[in-house]
């Protein structure tokens, strides 16, 4: 396949097509909604399902029935629209059934506004519906890691039963650059042990994520906490980027990763000693790359388009180990490369200190930017 | 003396039915239309092609009860959840069973749309005018002046408004097929519901879109009546609130004989 110039949202929905997928099920929602027009268009001429649905409640339910009967299915969103799913997505983590939900980050809380944002980690890493369950969680920093990730996104929920949120911001939906889309895979009725699909010749099948009696519902628990172990074994990703001898560490995902990369190729140009890691699965977090860096490095820098909701992460696995400052952009504003090579240039060449929380300092020199 | 008479099985549990008795209150008519259900499963053969969809309520075990593929719906999404089974398996039968909170109330929505986009889904819908698994709340089918537990000076219609007559509000979509109201408050009203039911299978098994028969059922434990007092009730308050009509016959079924 050559390189072709594609728009993000566009790009992840003919990189699911090309996966196989069955059905989508959606809503319109800004910054989302080329995904939607996407299927509209493709999914009919290809004999699959696509289907508008009344609200992003009724969309996640779609879908919830679509994946019993074990196709490959998914659906889209941003911000307000999946909190919205969340009801869908616990009773789907309940009865294990896998699905792909791609969440194109805005502003917010509320309405907000239709600009980009991470605003969602928490929602979507640590969130994502009642109960306790953890979701795979991939953030793409670029269009034709998005394309790669969604494909990935689909053998990772069949092979784990589980959901697979692709998370990415509004910027990166929007935007277009030359990538290259995987072939095209048939449709392929997979037809697992557990979906229904009516009981000709076998005994009926029953999916549900009710557990009256409490040993099941904790017997239930466990068992998903099972499988995440062996997610956490064997799913971890992350990218590291002029980590030879690196001093200071930068960690930032998606959007204010790539943002951060320039920052970094920046500072390492002018001799400073530092360099970047991007988690690309959010969940499971890099824990054991982030505390093994935290052991080795002087200082590390978390990069988000929010209040530091990944930061809390890091702070958690660093353990004191290291000052880790913060650098933030919220409500849709978008950091750029200078802002994020400022506080490398700040980190490398004035004290720091592990006391107080990160968030504290950064709000009073966020108010010398913004002013 | 030994009677040698051979006798002739008139009648027997169906073979739509698992072999678990159910959990409904005496009285209750759920028992009634899940019957009614499994019965015309078993004359139309459709047992092993269908899936059902239960919903939060009462019905909520109703999984426990066919002897057929199931699913559990969140409370007030299983026709969206119905709807994501037959759009990717059309050749199946996918039904849901659902109460009048479940529907009416938290799930307006969803049927509302089904029905506009004539899902070609069959929905039997419990109508006895107050959440039963919850114990007795006011619904939107109470009736004016009802009393329930959270609406104990009776149904104020200033203050929480009118009942929703559901299959009159959904044979207005242009995608509902076959769309009525039957009673299960006597075996002449026990027939014409099972001859609704059958309908309505046969309106999706000929894709003739959404169908849906409301059932008005009684509720004995949360009314606080005998079970033969709530028959009565029924069909003394019920029945002028929520007549017995068809409301939606699609043309092709009105030709269909038995």
């Amino acid at each position: 396949m050559a390189r072709e110039l594609l728009k993000g949202n566009v790009a992840i929905a003919e990189a699911a097509i090309r996966a196989g997928l069955e059905a989508y099920f959606g809503y319109p929602i800004t910054p989302q909604t080329e995904l939607l027009e996407w299927f509209s268009e493709r999914m009919p001429v290809l004999g699959r399902t696509f289907l508008q649905a009344e609200s992003e409640l009724a969309a996640i339910n779609m879908v919830y029935g679509a994946a019993c009967t074990g196709a490959r299915v998914m659906t889209s969103s941003s911000s307000p629209g999946v909190s919205l799913m969340m009801e869908g997505l616990s009773y789907i983590a309940g009865t294990e059934v896998p699905m792909v939900l791609v969440d194109v980050m805005r502003g917010g809380p509320g309405l907000g506004n239709i600009a980009p944002s991470q605003g969602d980690y928490n929602q979507i890493v640590h969130g994502g519906g009642h109960g306790d369950f953890r979701p795979i969680v991939l953030a793409p920093a670029n269009i034709q890691e998005a394309i790669d990730l969604t494909v990935k996104a689909f053998d990772l929920a069949e092979k784990y039963r589980t959901i697979v949120v692709v998370l990415i911001d509004g910027s990166l939906g929007q935007m277009m650059e030359p990538a290259e889309l995987p072939e095209m895979q048939p449709v392929k009725r997979r037809n697992p042990e557990w979906a229904v699909s009516g009981a000709i010749g076998r005994e009926r099948r029953f999916l549900s994520s009710i557990y009256l009696n409490v040993d099941d519902e904790e017997l239930t628990n466990l068992r998903l906490l099972e499988r995440w172990s062996e997610i956490e074994a064997n799913e971890i990703r992350f990218q590291e980027y002029f980590m030879d001898g690196a001093e200071y560490i930068v960690v930032g995902f998606g959007t204010a990763g790539r943002i951060a990369l320039s920052a970094v190729r920046a500072a390492r140009a002018e001799g400073i000693p530092v360099g970047l890691l991007r988690p690309i699965t959010l969940s499971p977090f890099p824990d054991e790359k982030i505390g093994q860096l935290a052991g080795q490095a002087k200082a590390m820098l978390v990069v988000e388009m929010n209040t530091g909701q990944m930061l809390e992460d890091v702070l958690r696995v660093a353990a004191g180990k290291l000052p880790v400052e913060f650098y933030g952009r919220l409500g849709g504003v978008v950091p750029f490369p200078d802002e994020v090579l400022s506080e490398i240039r700040r980190l490398a060449h004035e004290p720091l200190s592990t006391n107080g929380h990160p968030r504290h300092s950064w709000l009073k020199r966020l108010e010398l930017v913004r002013s | 003396m030994v009677l040698n008479t051979p006798f002739e099985k008139i009648y027997q549990r169906p073979e739509a039915f698992t072999e678990v008795a159910t959990h409904y209150c005496p009285g209750c008519t759920h028992g009634v239309s899940h019957r009614l259900v499994a019965e015309v499963l078993d004359e139309m053969n459709l047992i092993e092609k269908t899936i059902g969809v239960a919903s939060v309520g009462c019905s909520v075990f109703a999984y426990n009860y066919f002897d057929c593929d199931f699913v559990e719906a969140a409370h007030g999404r299983a026709p969206a959840m119905a709807t994501g089974i037959k759009r990717v398996l059309p050749d199946r039968v996918v039904f849901t069973y659902q109460g009048d909170g479940d529907m009416a109330s938290i799930g307006m929505a969803e049927i509302v749309h089904a029905a506009a986009r004539g899902e070609n889904i069959t929905v039997i819908f419990i109508n006895n005018a107050n959440y039963g698994m919850t114990g007795g709340q006011m619904a939107p089918t109470t009736l004016p002046g009802q009393k329930t537990t959270s609406s104990p000076y009776g149904r104020d219609v200033e203050q929480t408004g009118f009942p929703i007559r559901a299959a009159e509000l959904l044979a207005t979509l242009d995608g509902a097929g076959y769309v009525v109201r039957r009673s299960l408050h006597d075996p002449k009203n026990i027939r014409l519901a099972k001859k609704a039911i059958r309908l309505a299978f046969e309106t999706q098994v000929r894709g003739l879109g959404f169908s849906m028969v409301e059932l008005l059922s009684t509720c004995p434990t949360n009314w606080g009546m005998k079970p033969i007092d709530a028959l009565d009730w029924l069909e003394e308050h019920m029945i002028p609130v929520f007549p017995l009509e068809d409301f939606k016959v699609s043309p092709i079924l009105k030709d269909l004989r038995f």
